[in-house]
């Protein structure tokens, strides 16, 4: 019954009035910014970021939560209502929502999509709960190699998820963990690739470098292709699914509340890869798929769900193992280490009211966002209509200000500004950033794994293949590299990426 | 003669960045004593990575010229959109201390406004005054970050 105790200490928390208050300022500045076409959550995080600055760690990650997953919400209404994807895992919901909205049935999209997600939430929260305390348990056994592997592992999932051909993504990770080598060596104390710049000593933050990419780099191109949204006019009206509605949707949000917690936990995976299979899945599986791309509302329901339980899950590696399973994971470690907590099996034992806080805030987070998305909806759909013009100056000055405030420095006002010049490099030759990003996060632990486990072997590099947990994390590891080297399953999931 | 042609530019561009990176941080590397396998120095990792590079970069680029490569060209680049943004937040940087916050947020936003092709000076300067107003009240007095407010002869 240890569930429920751990439960009952994570609502204590959670229920803290000023940590209700943080939750509800997290969702709402989540679904603000999220609805905003061209601004993810990992954007929106970082934007945010210096709000959190001032809190409480437990309320600044409570804040943090609220804003990662208030963007999913936020991401849907726009995907639903102007055909654009707020976020990469609102994509498929752009097929069938903007559809619906077309046919005058937007705002049972809309609930359908909330009400999905919601469901998917409360899954997940108790599948992290539940899950939390053995993978943390089984983290503590692992040794340097096991680490080791299991960070290989995830990186190389990473690439085969992210868009481009596979060998470019490796090619990232690679660049990233480069790039994370900058600083000192924890092992000698000599400076890398510092230069004698001393602002480098500490390394290359992660903060600046995903705002140049995600923020500044992100709004050249945003500029470049002038197209105009494309806004539904109507009203949104009649949010109330009919009952054929409800009987399609149900089963469709089972499915993907399941798929989605359990792809969420994969190191690599979370929303989008939870997105995409449920779509591929409920199509499938479909006495129509001919109604597929014309308005299913299976389509909108089960990716929805999907999303939103794989973006929950996918906090369980960063909780139990410290591994954070994708880019905005890997922010908030980057949050996480401004208010000293550093992610790991630690983390629950050290910290308990902190760990079940946070997992109980998310389902008080997606209780408040059911609230403020179904009535509210109109509202957000109103904030879609501020041209462009006016809104990037306002995405320029928060990120600013949010990087001038991580050490009180202009230094990295600066690195944001090269990283954005890289960034634009990086779009135009089509290379991924999430990979690079997750190198930078994970280089150095990997490193530091890596040569512990050179040390306990006396150089015997042999170890990682011959213990057994390292060699089947490892043997997973390429057994994904040579699936995806399979012409069909290349197809696949060059079709499945397309955006 | 054809083979030889370089058929995807974009992913022979691509190939070449990975291989400049791998050679420079090889050679930067190559400064730092290396160690053994057993006792790895600080230029162990790096050196091995930049080999893991530089082989990713020359397997992309031979894949960019090989005969059944997918023809793409590179992408038309907006170099005025770019050098707008990232001025603006270069000047953000250098300006902050002198002119303070309200100052360097002025420039900011009617620097990077620039950037659109819908520009008026009427709409950027509304949007400024908006902003930094907004900016002082949340970032200033609402959560009290130390950001010099205003220009450094004042104080």
């Amino acid at each position: 019954m240890d569930l429920f105790h751990n439960l009952a200490i994570g609502f204590a928390t959670a229920a803290q009035p000023a940590n209700l208050l943080y939750a509800f300022f997290g969702c709402l500045l989540g679904t603000l910014i999220g609805v905003l076409p061209g601004l993810g959550p990992l954007a929106t995080i970082a934007m945010l970021l210096p709000i959190t600055y001032a809190l409480q760690p437990d309320a600044a990650l409570i804040m943090l939560a609220g804003i990662y997953y208030g963007a999913q919400y936020g991401g849907s209404t726009t995907a639903i209502v102007v055909n654009l994807p707020g976020e990469s895992s609102s994509v498929v919901t752009t097929i069938d929502g903007y559809q619906m909205a077309k046919q005058g049935r937007a705002g049972v999209a809309l609930a359908t999509a909330a009400i999905g997600s919601f469901f998917a939430g409360c899954v997940a929260t108790l599948a992290l709960a539940a899950l939390a305390g053995p993978l943390t348990a089984t983290a503590l056994l692992f040794g340097p190699k096991e680490f080791f592997a299991l960070m290989i592992l995830g990186l190389i999932l990473a690439s085969v998820l992210s868009s481009g051909p596979f060998i470019e993504g490796i090619g990232m990770v690679v660049l990233g963990m480069l790039l994370s080598l900058v600083g000192t060596d924890l092992n000698s104390g000599s400076q890398r690739f510092a230069f004698g710049i001393p602002q480098l000593f500490d390394g290359l933050d992660f903060v600046p470098l995903a705002m140049g990419i995600f923020g500044f780099a992100e709004i050249v191109k945003n500029l470049e292709q002038d197209d105009k949204l494309s806004l539904v006019t109507q009203k949104i009206t009649n949010l109330f699914p009919t009952r054929d509605d409800f009987r399609r949707m149900v089963p469709a949000m089972l499915r993907g509340t399941a798929l989605g917690t359990l792809l969420g936990v994969l190191p690599g995976g979370g929303a989008v890869l939870s997105s995409f299979a449920s779509y591929t899945l409920e199509k499938k599986l479909s006495r129509h798929p001919e109604q597929f791309g014309k308005g299913a509302i299976e389509g909108v329901a089960g990716p929805e769900s999907a999303n939103n339980a794989g973006a929950q899950t996918s906090f369980i590696p960063l909780l139990t193992l410290g591994v954070p399973s994708n880019v905005v994971m890997a922010l908030m470690v980057g949050a996480m280490n401004i208010h000293n907590i550093h992610p790991g099996p630690e983390v629950m034992t050290k910290n308990p009211t902190l760990f079940w806080g946070l997992i109980a805030s998310m389902w008080v987070g997606n209780l408040m966002l059911l609230i403020l998305n179904l009535p509210l909806v109109g509202l957000w759909v109103k904030l879609l209509t501020i041209p462009y013009r006016y809104l990037f100056p306002a995405i320029m000055v928060f990120c600013s200000i949010g990087v001038y405030s991580i050490n009180s420095g202009t230094f990295e006002v600066y690195e944001a500004a090269v990283f954005c010049v890289f960034g634009y490099i990086l779009i135009k030759l089509q290379l991924p950033a999430a990979p690079l990003l997750l190198g930078l996060v994970l280089g150095p632990a990997i490193e530091e794994n890596f040569r512990r486990a050179m040390v306990l072997s006396r150089g015997d590099a042999t170890v990682l293949l011959t213990s057994p947990l390292s060699a089947s994390l490892l043997a997973a590891a390429a057994i994904a590299v040579l699936l995806i080297m399979l012409p069909t399953i290349r197809a696949r999931r060059e079709e499945a990426l397309q955006e | 003669m054809k083979g030889l042609a370089i058929r995807n530019q974009r992913a022979f561009a691509s190939g070449a960045l990975f291989l400049a990176f791998a050679i420079f941080f090889f050679l930067v590397a190559l400064e730092y004593p290396a160690g053994t396998a057993a006792k790895m120095g600080p230029g162990y990792f790096p050196r091995m990575l930049a080999i893991v590079l530089a082989a990713i970069g020359l397997v992309v680029m031979l894949g960019a010229i090989k005969p059944g490569a997918s023809r793409e060209a590179l992408r038309q680049w907006d170099l005025k959109g770019l050098a707008w943004i990232t001025g603006s937040v270069v000047l953000f940087g250098a300006l902050l201390f002198p002119l303070g916050l309200v100052g360097a947020l002025f420039v900011l936003i009617m620097v990077s406004s620039k950037a659109s092709p819908e520009f008026t000076w009427t709409g950027a300067l509304t949007n400024a005054a908006v902003l930094i107003v907004l900016c002082l009240a949340v970032f200033v007095y609402g959560l009290g970050l130390p950001l010099p407010v205003w220009p450094s002869l004042f104080n």
